[in-house]
This record gives C-alpha cells, sequence and structure tokens, in this order.
C-alpha cells in the first residue's frame, strides 16, 4: 500500500470503528464515548498549534470555554437556535483567538506560555466576575426544550444518546479531516517548517508570524467549536472550564497521544479520560495521575504513543 | 499594615522564584506548592507539640524549609536535571510536579484548612488602634532574610559562584564551578525561600492544600514586574504589588482588581519584557 493509502485507511478505519461502537457500548461508556470525542475535537486543535507550529500554549482553555459560554449563554437566556449557537460559539472563539494573537505573538517560548496563562486566568476571573450572567463556578443546564430542534428537515434530540454519539462523532470527523487535509497542504507545511526552524523559513521568505496568527486562529476556531458542542451535547457551563486545569489537559493529552500527529490526540484523551475516570473512583486525590503522567511523559517518553509508533514502525503517519 | 506584611511575605517568595529563574534560567510553577508545603508542615510540626507552641512554632520555622528544600533537591535530581534544564520541557514537568505535590499534600493532609498558634499573642497598643505583634514579627523576621540573602549573594563565595553561573554557564563550569551543585543549591534555596514564607504567614491564615495558586501568580506578577533578571527589580516590585493590592481592592471588587493586574502584567510581558524597571537586555 502506498502512503497516502494507508493514512486513508487508518482515519478511515477509526472513524468508522467509532461508529460501530455505538451499538455494542453499555450506556456508560456510551455517554464517556462522545465525550471524549468532543474533548478530542479540542485536542486536535490544541496540537494544530503545538504539535505542527511548534507553539506551546497555557492558556487555551479561554478558547474552549469562549465556545462554551458563546454557544450556551445565548440559547439559555434568549433561546437562539442551537445550530446557530454552535456556529456563534465557534465564530466567538476564532475572533479572540485571532485578537490575542496579535498580542501574544510578540512573545516567543517561555514568555509565550505564561502570556498565554495570565490571559487564560484574566478571562477564567472574568467568569466568575460576571457571576450573575455565568453562575460561576455552579455554572448553568440548558433546558430539555433548548436542545431539541428541527435542522434540514430532521428533529433532533440532543439529550437522545444516539443522536448526541452521532453527533459528537460528525464534530470529531470533521476536525480529523480538517487537520488530515490541512498537514498534507502547502499550509500545513510552511506551519511545520515554522516548528523546525523559524529562522530558516523566514529567510525563505515566508512571514512566519503571520502563519503563526493563522495557526492559532485556526486552533481556537477548532477549541471554540469542541466548547460549543459541550455544552449543546452535554447540557452544563460553568467557570471550571475556564479554569487553568482545562488549558493543561489538552497538552497532557496531546503529549501522551503523539505531539504532532493527527491520531494521537483521540488516543491521549481517550487513555487519560478512562485513566483520571478509575482513579477518582478509588481515590479523592486523582489528580495526582495528571501530574504523574505529566512528568513521565516530559523524563521518558516525549513523542507520545503515536509519535514512537511513527518514529519506530510507521514512517508515513501524518 | 497588613499591606506591609503581604508586601515582605510576597518578596521573600518571589525572590526564591526570581533566584531559580534568573540563575538557571527556568520558571519553577511549583513554586507556590513550596509556600504551600512550608505552610502545611508548619502545621504538623507544631501539632508535635502541642503544649508548647512558641518552640513548636520555632521547630517549625527550622525543619519545615529544611524538608521543603530537601524535598526540591530530590525534584532537581530526578527530573529538572535529567530534562538539560530545558525550558519548556521543564515548565511542563513543574506543571507535573504541581499537581503531585499538591495531591500528595491532599492524600496525607485532609482537604480541611488547619489553623497554626502564633508563637506570640501581645498586641502592640497605640492609642488609637492595636496591631498585632506577630505582623510585627513576620516583618521582621522576613527583613532579616531578605538581607541575608542579599548579603549571600553579594558578599559570600557562594554567591559569587551563583552569579558566575548566572552570567555564563559554560565559562563557569570551565573554570571548575561545580554547575550542577549549584543549580541544586540554587533550587533548593528558592523553595526553602518559599516555605519560609509559608510558615510566617500560616498563623495570619490557615494551611490549605490549594494554597500555593494564589502566591505563585503573585509571584509571577512581581517577577515580570521587577524585571525577569533584577533581584532588586523583584523586591522593589513586591512591595508596591503588596502594598497596591490592599489600596486597590478598596475601590474594585478583589476579583477585578485581579483581572486588571493579569492582563496588565501580561502587557508587560509582552512590550517591556525586561520589566519596568529593568535595563534593556544586551
Amino acid at each position: 500500500m502506498t502512503g497516502r493509502a494507508r493514512v486513508w485507511v487508518l482515519h478511515g478505519g477509526v472513524i468508522l470503528l467509532l461508529f460501530l461502537l455505538q451499538f455494542v457500548l453499555p450506556d456508560y461508556h456510551h455517554t464517556n464515548v462522545a465525550r471524549i470525542m468532543v474533548l478530542a475535537t479540542y485536542a486536535i486543535g490544541y496540537n494544530l498549534l503545538i504539535g505542527y507550529t511548534g507553539l506551546l500554549s497555557l492558556g487555551h482553555a479561554m478558547f474552549f470555554a469562549t465556545g462554551l459560554y458563546g454557544a450556551g449563554l445565548p440559547i439559555y437566556y434568549f433561546g437562539l437556535h442551537p445550530v446557530a449557537g454552535f456556529l456563534l460559539g465557534a465564530l466567538l472563539a476564532l475572533v479572540l483567538a485571532f485578537v490575542v494573537g496579535l498580542i501574544v505573538l510578540r512573545t516567543s517560548g517561555v514568555a509565550f506560555m505564561i502570556v498565554t496563562m495570565m490571559f487564560a486566568q484574566a478571562f477564567f476571573l472574568a467568569t466568575l466576575y460576571f457571576n450573575g450572567v455565568t453562575r460561576g463556578d455552579e455554572g448553568l443546564v440548558l433546558a430539555a426544550e433548548a436542545r431539541r430542534f428541527g435542522f434540514l428537515g430532521l428533529d433532533l434530540d440532543l439529550a437522545e444518546p444516539a443522536t448526541r454519539y452521532n453527533m459528537a462523532l460528525s464534530l470529531f470527523t470533521g476536525a480529523l479531516l480538517i487537520c488530515l487535509a490541512l498537514v498534507r497542504s502547502p499550509l500545513g507545511r510552511v506551519m511545520i517548517a515554522i516548528r523546525e526552524n523559524e529562522e530558516r523559513t523566514r529567510m525563505l521568505g515566508y512571514n512566519a508570524r503571520d502563519y503563526k496568527l493563522l495557526a492559532l486562529s485556526l486552533s481556537g476556531l477548532l477549541s471554540g467549536a469542541a466548547g460549543a458542542a459541550y455544552v449543546l451535547l452535554f447540557a452544563y457551563m460553568g467557570s471550571s472550564f475556564a479554569a487553568i486545569q482545562y488549558s493543561i489537559l489538552p497538552l497532557l493529552w496531546v503529549l501522551l497521544g503523539g505531539i504532532g500527529t493527527v491520531i494521537g490526540p483521540l488516543i491521549g484523551t481517550a487513555l487519560m479520560f478512562y485513566l483520571i475516570d478509575k482513579t477518582s473512583e478509588v481515590m479523592q486525590s486523582y489528580l495526582i495521575v495528571v501530574g504523574a503522567v505529566l512528568v513521565a511523559l516530559v523524563l521518558f517518553f516525549p513523542k507520545g504513543l503515536a509519535g514512537t509508533l511513527r518514529q519506530r514502525y510507521a514512517r508515513w503517519l501524518p | 499594615m497588613e499591606g506591609t506584611v503581604t508586601a515582605f511575605v510576597l518578596a521573600l517568595t518571589a525572590l526564591g522564584l526570581s533566584l531559580v529563574f534568573g540563575v538557571m534560567r527556568i520558571v519553577n510553577v511549583a513554586h507556590g506548592e513550596f509556600f504551600m508545603l512550608g505552610a502545611v508542615l508548619a502545621w504538623g510540626f507544631t501539632a508535635l507539640i502541642p503544649e508548647l507552641p512558641f518552640w513548636g512554632f520555632m521547630l517549625a520555622l527550622l525543619a519545615a524549609p529544611v524538608c521543603v528544600a530537601a524535598i526540591a533537591v530530590i525534584a532537581d535530581a530526578l527530573v529538572l536535571r535529567r530534562l538539560n534544564y530545558e525550558p519548556e520541557a521543564t515548565i511542563v514537568a513543574t506543571i507535573g510536579l504541581l499537581y503531585i505535590l499538591q495531591q500528595s499534600v491532599l492524600t496525607l493532609y485532609g482537604p480541611n484548612a488547619q489553623p497554626v498558634v502564633a508563637p506570640i499573642s501581645f498586641r502592640v497598643v497605640l492609642p488609637w488602634f492595636g496591631y498585632s505583634g506577630y505582623k510585627l514579627v513576620v516583618i521582621g523576621a522576613a527583613a532579616l532574610l531578605l538581607i541575608g540573602v542579599w548579603y549571600a549573594i553579594t558578599r559570600t563565595k557562594f554567591g559569587l559562584v551563583m552569579r558566575a553561573t548566572q552570567f555564563d554557564r559554560e565559562t563557569a563550569q570551565a573554570f571548575g564551578v561545580p554547575v550542577k551543585l549549584v543549580y541544586a543549591a540554587v533550587f533548593a534555596l528558592g523553595a526553602a525561600l518559599a516555605a519560609i514564607a509559608g510558615v510566617l504567614v500560616v498563623p495570619l491564615q490557615q494551611a490549605h492544600y490549594l494554597m500555593g495558586l494564589d502566591p505563585l501568580l503573585l509571584s509571577f506578577i512581581v517577577v515580570i514586574i521587577g524585571g525577569l533578571d533584577s533581584l532588586k527589580g523583584t523586591v522593589v516590585a513586591a512591595f508596591i504589588i503588596g502594598l497596591s493590592d490592599g489600596i486597590i481592592s478598596m475601590f474594585f471588587s478583589p476579583t477585578l482588581a485581579k483581572i486588571i493586574a493579569t492582563l496588565a502584567v501580561a502587557l508587560v510581558l509582552v512590550w517591556r519584557p525586561q520589566g519596568l524597571f529593568g535595563a534593556r537586555a544586551r
């Protein structure tokens, strides 16, 4: 098989597998996998920036939460149509990422990490400050009626597990295909070139800042789309999704799954989701696994699962 | 008065972060957890001899920083050194360390806040209002320590070796400076300073496993405002932030004050990375 065929078989196979899983999974795992697919979309968005452009952000929770609130609040308060809400949330995250990018891309390296973290912290504090609207940590729950809607002649109810699962799958598939197409396109090549050697890329006549801004905006868009889908599918929005932990989790997922691989974010998200889930059943301080896995990955396994696989066996993995 | 205590405690904590960044070129995200460990260990040590609160506190003041420094040395040897102090990898590793320390404390110590009795309980009574004498003790102890650190850096052999390492790691190594040892010592010293700040503060606010986050963010703010390389700038900035914190919170809600401060500092880092008081980079 050629490299191109292998790529399509692998990624098509994963999506087919996820589609078939819904018919065999018990209820509990059915919901979990839907959640994992939405969070993996967030991880794919994060990976566009860290994995393919080489920018380590510690503030992506602000984009996820912008999608979450941008979709959720208008639906909650003004009864906006869910599809319009989803588009609005994703669009707002894109705009925020673009504006934030104009500022933070003046820095690089460690300063970039700290500045993105501080912007996200300010965003988190703002969700607490506007407690009257967002209800802060307590959060808001979307009513069942708000999640029932007609679209293209279909009657959809997002509280329905099958609908929810397939919506999550569509979102994830879209993100996966966008990522796959992007990293194999000329634009993706320039992004990777910036990751490998920014100076040289600039010498070749590419405006590195513009490409980084584009990568950050796309990354924000995907993260925001994941956030918007999250509130629609799981009906809850709260400040905790804007907290620093939600900036660190995508980093963890991507590092575990394989930084700079298309399939890695899904693997990392799924493993970490179940690891945290199982640990929280046995102990109160389950977040210790987040710390332990982060340290272990950085020390012993910096390429992650799919990255190591690519290095050892499958050079063609995108 | 409240602001002065905040300023001194903040100066100690931020000085630790600044030292580690200045010499080792790494951002220690787990710094706030060293502060928290100091406070929690202070509770542990004073609880050993509850009938003698004064000596219990003295024991805590000596033993807690030593324990925290030991933890820092272990973290340095097991994690940071193996990463060769590569800046971005170290940040990710210290984020991991933050969770490990915080969640270990949650396991061993529990989720409840615990009070520690102040070692002295006299009040300084002035004609118009009174002060808790302990706050004066905190200010005095912190001032002594700041002077001590300044003396150690500028007047001792260790300080000289440290500054040489900071200035040029490779040349220092070529001249026989044991760079690894210096790094371990600086990391331990930075952690110990945060731990002492934690011990000093714990009679005024209770020990809790999540108490490390605020000092961490404030220390970041202080170190950035003061200039990433300048210890003097760090101390000056700690006073400005510490003293203005109370004043700003009088006019705005504390949350709004934090939002404004965080954004302002982020913008400082973008447009004046050398800090408001630092000199332009070489």
